[in-house]
């Protein structure tokens, strides 16, 4: 059976640096990953990113995924298994992978569980008609297939994502009708916003869908308005014409191994759901598992990334490797802190408290 | 396609049949891809009720896509692989597992 | 150069677009100092806190002062700006412009950054628009900046009416005005 010090379940941004953190240290890594690449979303990422210039602000996303795709294949210690996916963990720490060639154990001191998040769904009548695709799956097909996803696209959820991906739409010459949101202000940076009101797209705040049109496939949406109680206010329903309507009303923490293996979870909304409990180190209740990036709580790609890194130092020093890991430890801590600092940090660091506070529940 | 930021590197044109009606893609794109560029969006059709699907999270996670490629049924193809000459069908119903 | 903002406007929150009360903000911040040489000035339309920085390195002449906190709002220091642009290459909410008010007799010039296609050409006219997106008339292609990275945006020169100086901030280009957009699909 294969052995490996630290195994790494997700390549996107925090496995990534997780990968790269615990190798840095000089353990053995092994890089697990189901897609046929590496870097998670962070490939389908065309703008700009935000943070310092410590988590690479200004540098594109998938230029950022790029690199640390190409810092990992210049590390000898880790090993990358692609079309790999982790089906569970087990006694005397096996991991177990579904890969190509068939099922492999590996045999893991440490395992970091960084498998991100997806989208949530939406209750709608006709929500499971072809056109409704979530803001990721939509990205997917522009950003890294080339296929227009339809030709005018209704945009659910003001948030980050929402505005992000209607650029990208945008960007890919696919006509947005407008984007909705149920809150009575933009959730998302009012700067990706300001960049597709420029465009003429509108925002519709304080509005909801109330169904979906088409027999086989979506032709338009039915839209209402929202009072303050987040109730639809009677007659105010307005049709827009559409084929696709994406959904970006928030991601959820892909969680299943966490919950196998056994690692207490809380119920935490600012974090998007149920996620493990995890300390300042990254470290869940189980001794061994360490979790990061968004499946331990949505954030931003800068935090996974800060994340992973905190992590992966943390099970590295675990196993007694230590080149100034304290002091490396130190300056991730930091780097997370300033990133959650300000008003936008508000929700993650309220969440981060709730779960801590709350000990987690079963 | 043309893209301000972006390039594309797709693998080498192919062809496939999509319920006897044979269609072009790129080898190793989802056969998702493929069949929405050449604006096929229903997939399949419920068990019960018959409705029509197609996908929805495009990452291989939501089992929206399910449809029957080479005989073979509840294939995910928003994430597997276009080869050249697949049989690609809309999967009725629950897949048929002999 | 100190900021007191109140933060984004109600307006703002709402609907993505600065209103007045934003503006007028920005526009006292950028108010000349006496003796000093009119030209293009840098406008950091940039209201909100969120952590984001890269605005204060790209710039080489200390006009951004570097942040102490990242969730900062820029702290924008007008008497050292010559209004080159690089800031407006950089941003990554796309958010900062240059605007010259002093470009000709009845023109302003304004720098935007640019991330669609097609691209305007040089010489050309395309339509400039408002920050809602309304179209407000014409505008002259003066010049299209490429950048040098990936990671930078285009940057397009615009000549606008003077009075629409602090009007436009986006423009579209019509595709019958390019004469090699042949219409490609995909």
């Amino acid at each position: 059976m294969k052995s490996v010090e630290v195994a790494v379940v997700g390549a996107g941004p925090a496995g990534l640096s997780a990968a790269l953190a615990a190798a840095g240290q000089g353990a053995s890594v092994a890089l697990i990953e189901r897609d046929e690449r590496l870097g998670g979303q962070l490939v389908k990422q065309t703008h700009k990113f935000f943070g310092s210039e410590r988590q690479e602000a200004g540098v594109r996303g998938f230029v950022i995924a790029r690199g640390l795709a190409e810092a990992v294949a210049a590390e000898p210690a880790i090993e990358v298994r692609l079309s790999s996916t982790a089906l569970g963990y087990y006694t005397d720490k096996v991991v177990y992978l579904e890969e190509p060639d068939g099922l492999v154990k590996l045999r893991a001191e440490r395992t970091i569980i960084t498998t991100g998040a997806a989208e949530r769904m939406l209750a709608f009548p006709g929500n499971d008609l072809p056109g409704v695709y979530g803001a990721g799956a939509v990205q997917t097909l522009m950003n890294v297939h080339a296929v227009r996803p339809g030709s005018r696209v209704l945009m659910v959820g003001a948030g980050n994502i929402g505005l992000i991906v209607s650029y990208q739409l945008l960007q890919a010459r696919v006509e947005v009708a407008a984007v909705l949101e149920a809150a009575p202000h933009v959730g998302g940076y009012l700067v990706h916003a300001a960049k597709i009101r420029r465009a003429g797209v509108p925002i519709l705040v304080s509005h909801s869908v109330k169904e979906a049109l088409g027999e086989r496939e979506v032709r338009g949406v039915v839209v209402q308005r929202l009072d303050s109680a987040w109730k639809p206010v009677p007659e105010t329903e307005a049709t827009i014409v559409c084929d696709v309507i994406c959904l970006a009303t928030g991601l959820t923490p892909l969680t299943e191994l966490a919950w196998q293996v056994g690692c207490k979870m809380g119920y935490v909304p600012e974090l998007g759901g149920h996620v493990p409990w995890h300390d300042e180190d990254m470290r869940t209740t189980i001794e061994d598992i360490y979790v990061a990036g968004d499946c331990s709580g949505v954030e931003e790609a800068s935090a996974a990334m800060v994340g992973g890194r905190l992590a992966g130092l943390s099970a590295a020093a675990s196993l007694g490797h230590d080149r100034r890991v304290a002091e490396m430890k130190e300056v991730a801590r930091e780097e997370l802190a300033a990133l959650r600092a300000g008003p936008t940090g508000d929700k993650i660091r309220k969440g981060l408290a709730r779960l801590r506070g709350a000990g987690g529940s079963g | 396609m043309d893209h301000p930021i972006l390039e594309f590197e797709k693998g080498r044109p192919v062809k496939f049949t999509f319920e006897n009606q044979e269609l072009p893609g790129y080898e190793g794109e989802p056969i998702a891809a493929a069949l929405l560029a050449a604006g096929i969006r229903v997939l399949r059709e419920s068990p019960r009720r018959h409705r029509p699907r197609g996908f929805f999270c495009a990452i291989g996670n939501c089992s929206s896509c399910l449809m029957v490629v080479d005989g073979v049924p509840n294939v995910r193809v928003c994430v597997e692989p276009l080869r050249a000459g697949m049989r690609v069908e809309r999967q009725r119903g629950h897949g048929d597992i002999r | 150069m100190s900021e007191s903002r109140l933060g984004p406007s109600e307006t703002l929150r709402r609907t993505g677009v600065p209103a007045e009360a934003d503006l007028d903000g920005l526009k006292s911040a950028l108010a000349r100092p006496a003796g000093m040489v009119a030209g293009p000035m840098a406008v950091l339309e940039c209201f909100q806190r969120i952590p984001c920085d890269p605005c204060a390195s790209s710039c080489k002449r200390g006009a951004i002062a570097p942040f102490a906190d990242i969730n900062d709002l820029p702290a924008f220091d007008p008497e050292k700006c010559n209004g080159c642009g690089l800031c407006v290459a950089r941003c990554p909410g796309l958010a900062i412009f240059v605007v010259d008010e002093t470009f000709g007799p009845d023109e302003a010039l304004i720098k935007l950054a640019y991330e669609f296609l097609p691209l305007p050409e040089r010489d050309g006219v395309v339509a400039a628009l408002d920050r809602e997106g309304r179209p407000t008339g014409q505008a002259r292609v003066v010049r299209v900046q490429r950048p040098k990275s990936k990671d930078e945006s285009t940057v397009v020169w615009v000549a606008v009416p003077k009075s629409l100086a602090w009007v436009v901030r986006s423009i579209r280009v019509e595709e019958g005005r390019l004469a090699q957009e042949a219409s490609r699909e995909s």
